[in-house]
C-alpha cells in the first residue's frame, strides 16, 4: 500500500502525540531517573556494590535457579505442547486452558500456596520431605516456583509452531522406510528447535526478574536463598539507594542482552515457518 | 505418496502402523507424564488453595474477609485496577491507532519501548518511581516542600501498576487492528463520516474481543502485582496494602489462614480471566471454522 491510502484516516497526530508523551511520562522517564542515578556513582563505587559477596551468592542463585527452571520448563513444555497439538484424549481442552494459569494467578498467590504444598505438613511435602527433598525454603523451592510462572512461556511459543508444523513431511519419512524415532530427531526436532529455544530463552527471562512467588517459598536467608530481587528490595529498606540501583543496573543490562538475543531467536524462528 | 496412504488405510494399519504416530505405550505415557506435570504445577497448587482458606471453616473465612484490613486491601486493590485499567485501555487504543492505520519510521523502535515493562523486574520497575520520588528521589525534595506523598502511598501504587500493565491492551490490540487493516474505515469516512464517527462505529466493534482480551489481562495483572507495588508501598496496614501485600503480610504474621483466605479471592480472579479468555478462544475458533466451511461450500 502506499503512504497516500494510509494518511487518509484522521488522528495521527492525536493519537501519536499521546502515545508519546504518556509512553515518555510512565516508562521513559523513570527509566531515565534510574540510569541517572546509577551514573552518579563512580566506577569504583558501582563495582564495589554490584559485585560484594552477598550481591554475588543472590546472582549465582538468581541465574542458576532461572537457568534450571528454564531447561525443566524447555523439556516439560515441549512434551505438553506435543501431547495437546498432537493426541485426543478425554479432558484434552481443559488441559489447554488450565496451561495459561500460572500466567493469570497472581505471584504472591503463586508462592503462598507452593510453599504450602511442599513445606513438611503440605501435600507434597509430607511424601517428599521424608525422602530428603526440602522444596520449601530451600533452593529447590525457587526452582519450583520458577517452573511454575515459566511454564505457560514454553508451551505456548512451541504450540502455534507444532500446529503448523506440516504432515505430510512425517508421511514421507515415514514412506521412505524411517522409524518414527528416526523421523522425530531428523525430521520434527530441527524444525521445533527455535521455536524451543525461543520459548526456554522467555521462560529465564521471565525467571531472572521473578519476585513474588519466590519470596514466600524461598525463606529469603542471605547467601542461601536470598535472590537478586529480594536483595534489591533489602538495600531499599536500609535506605541504601546506590546498591540497590547497581543491582537492578546488572538486572537490567542481563534482561536486555536476554531481550536481544529473543528477538534474533524469534526472526530466526519465522524463518522455519511457511 | 496418497496412494500409499490409502493403501494403508485399506489394509487398516493404524496410524502408529503407518509410522506417522508413536506406538500407543509411547503415547499414552507421554500423556501420562504431561497430566502428572500439569496436576503437581497447575491442579495441586489452586485446589490448595481452597482447601487451606476453608481450613478453618466458612466462618472463620468470612471473617477473615470482612476484617477491616483486609476490607481496605480489597478496596485498595480494586481502586487502582479501577484507575490502571481506564488509563491503559486509552493508551493501547491510541498506540494501536497510531501503529496499525499509518506508516512511520521508527515503528519497530516504538513496539520495542511499549513492551519495554514486559522485560524489567517487577522490584526494578518499582525502584525506578522510588528513585524519582522518593525522599532521597530526584523530586523528593519539591515533593516534601509541597506537602504531596507518591511513595509510599496510593499514587504511588498506581504508577507502578501502570508501568507494569502498561503494555496488555496496546499488544492485543496492535495485531487485531492490523489484521483489519484500513479499507473499511476508509469507506466510512468516504461516505461522510466523521474521524470519531468511524473510530466509534467502524475501528471499535471489529477490535472489540481483542479490546475485552487486553483489559481482562491488564485488569488481572494489576489487582495481583506483587513487586512493583511492594517496593513502593511502605506496606502501611489499612492504608497502603493491596490484596497481594495482605496476604504477604498476614502469612508473615503466621496467620496462614486467613493469607489464604485473601489469596482466594485472587485465584478466583486468575479463574475468571482464565475462563474469559478460553471463551474467547473457542468463539473465534468456531468462527474461524464457519467461515471455513463457507468457503468449501462456495
Amino acid at each position: 500500500m502506499t503512504r497516500k491510502q494510509f494518511s487518509a484516516l484522521p488522528g495521527f497526530g492525536l493519537t501519536m502525540g499521546f502515545t508519546l508523551l504518556y509512553l515518555s511520562a510512565l516508562v521513559l522517564i523513570p527509566f531515565a531517573g534510574l540510569i541517572l542515578r546509577a551514573c552518579e556513582l563512580s566506577w569504583a563505587d558501582f563495582w564495589r556494590l554490584a559485585t560484594s559477596e552477598r550481591a554475588l551468592a543472590a546472582y549465582r542463585l538468581t541465574f542458576g535457579a532461572s537457568l534450571i527452571a528454564a531447561v525443566a520448563n524447555a523439556v516439560f513444555g515441549t512434551l505438553l505442547a506435543w501431547v495437546l497439538v498432537r493426541y485426543e484424549f478425554p479432558g484434552r481442552r481443559w488441559l489447554d486452558a488450565m496451561v495459561d494459569f500460572p500466567f493469570a494467578l497472581p505471584t504472591a498467590v503463586a508462592g503462598l500456596t507452593l510453599a504450602s504444598l511442599f513445606a513438611g505438613n503440605g501435600w507434597l511435602g509430607r511424601f517428599l520431605v521424608p525422602l530428603g527433598i526440602k522444596g520449601a525454603y530451600s533452593q529447590l523451592g525457587v526452582v519450583i516456583a520458577l517452573i511454575f510462572v515459566g511454564m505457560p512461556f514454553a508451551v505456548r511459543t512451541l504450540q502455534p509452531v507444532l500446529e503448523n508444523l506440516e504432515r505430510e513431511v512425517e508421511e514421507v519419512a515415514a514412506t521412505l522406510g524411517a522409524g518414527r524415532l528416526r523421523t522425530f530427531v531428523q525430521v520434527i526436532a530441527p524444525s521445533l528447535a527455535p521455536a524451543v529455544l525461543t520459548g526456554f530463552a522467555l521462560a529465564f527471562a521471565r525467571a531472572i526478574g521473578e519476585y513474588g512467588s519466590i519470596v514466600f517459598i524461598s525463606g529469603n536467608l542471605p547467601f542461601k536463598t536470598e535472590i537478586a530481587p529480594y536483595l534489591i528490595v533489602m538495600r531499599l529498606e536500609e535506605y541504601d539507594y546506590a546498591g540497590a540501583v547497581a543491582l537492578a543496573i546488572v538486572l537490567l543490562v542481563f534482561s536486555f542482552l536476554l531481550l536481544g538475543a529473543i528477538n534474533l531467536l524469534e526472526q530466526w524462528s519465522s524463518r522455519f515457518q511457511h | 505418496m496418497t496412494d500409499f496412504l490409502a493403501k494403508q488405510r485399506a489394509l487398516g494399519l493404524k496410524k502408529s502402523e503407518r509410522g506417522t504416530e508413536e506406538s500407543p505405550f509411547i503415547k499414552w505415557t507421554l500423556i501420562a507424564i504431561a497430566l502428572a506435570f500439569c496436576l503437581v504445577f497447575l491442579l495441586l497448587p489452586l485446589v490448595n488453595v481452597f482447601v487451606q482458606a476453608l481450613a478453618k471453616g466458612w466462618t472463620f473465612y468470612w471473617n477473615s474477609l470482612t476484617h477491616p484490613d483486609s476490607w481496605a486491601a480489597i478496596r485498595l486493590t480494586l481502586l487502582v485496577a479501577g484507575i490502571c485499567v481506564p488509563l491503559n485501555t486509552v493508551f493501547g487504543l491510541a498506540a494501536a491507532w497510531a501503529i496499525a492505520k499509518f506508516r512511520f519510521r521508527g515503528k519497530s523502535v516504538l513496539i520495542t519501548l511499549i513492551d519495554l515493562p514486559f522485560s524489567v523486574s517487577p522490584v526494578v520497575a518499582g525502584l525506578m518511581f522510588v528513585v524519582l520520588f522518593g525522599l532521597q528521589g530526584f523530586f523528593g525534595k519539591w515533593l516534601a516542600a509541597h506537602d504531596l506523598k507518591i511513595i509510599f502511598a496510593v499514587p504511588g501504587i498506581v504508577l507502578a501498576t501502570v508501568f507494569i500493565t502498561f503494555p496488555f491492551v496496546a499488544r492485543e490490540l496492535i495485531p487485531v487492528m492490523q489484521a483489519t487493516g484500513t479499507e473499511q474505515e476508509q469507506a466510512a469516512l468516504t461516505l461522510g463520516a466523521n474521524g470519531w464517527q468511524t473510530f466509534w462505529h467502524v475501528t471499535l466493534p471489529s477490535v472489540k474481543w481483542g479490546l475485552i482480551y487486553g483489559m481482562i489481562l491488564c485488569n488481572a495483572r494489576a489487582m495481583g502485582e506483587f513487586g512493583a507495588v511492594s517496593v513502593v508501598s511502605g506496606h502501611i496496614t489499612g492504608q497502603t496494602d493491596t490484596m497481594p501485600l495482605r496476604v504477604e503480610k498476614l502469612y508473615n504474621e503466621y496467620n496462614a489462614p486467613a493469607a489464604f483466605a485473601i489469596a482466594s479471592l485472587l485465584a478466583l480472579l486468575a479463574l475468571f480471566t482464565l475462563a474469559i479468555k478460553t471463551l474467547l478462544e473457542w468463539r473465534q475458533q468456531r468462527e474461524y471454522q464457519k467461515a471455513q466451511k463457507e468457503l468449501i461450500a462456495r
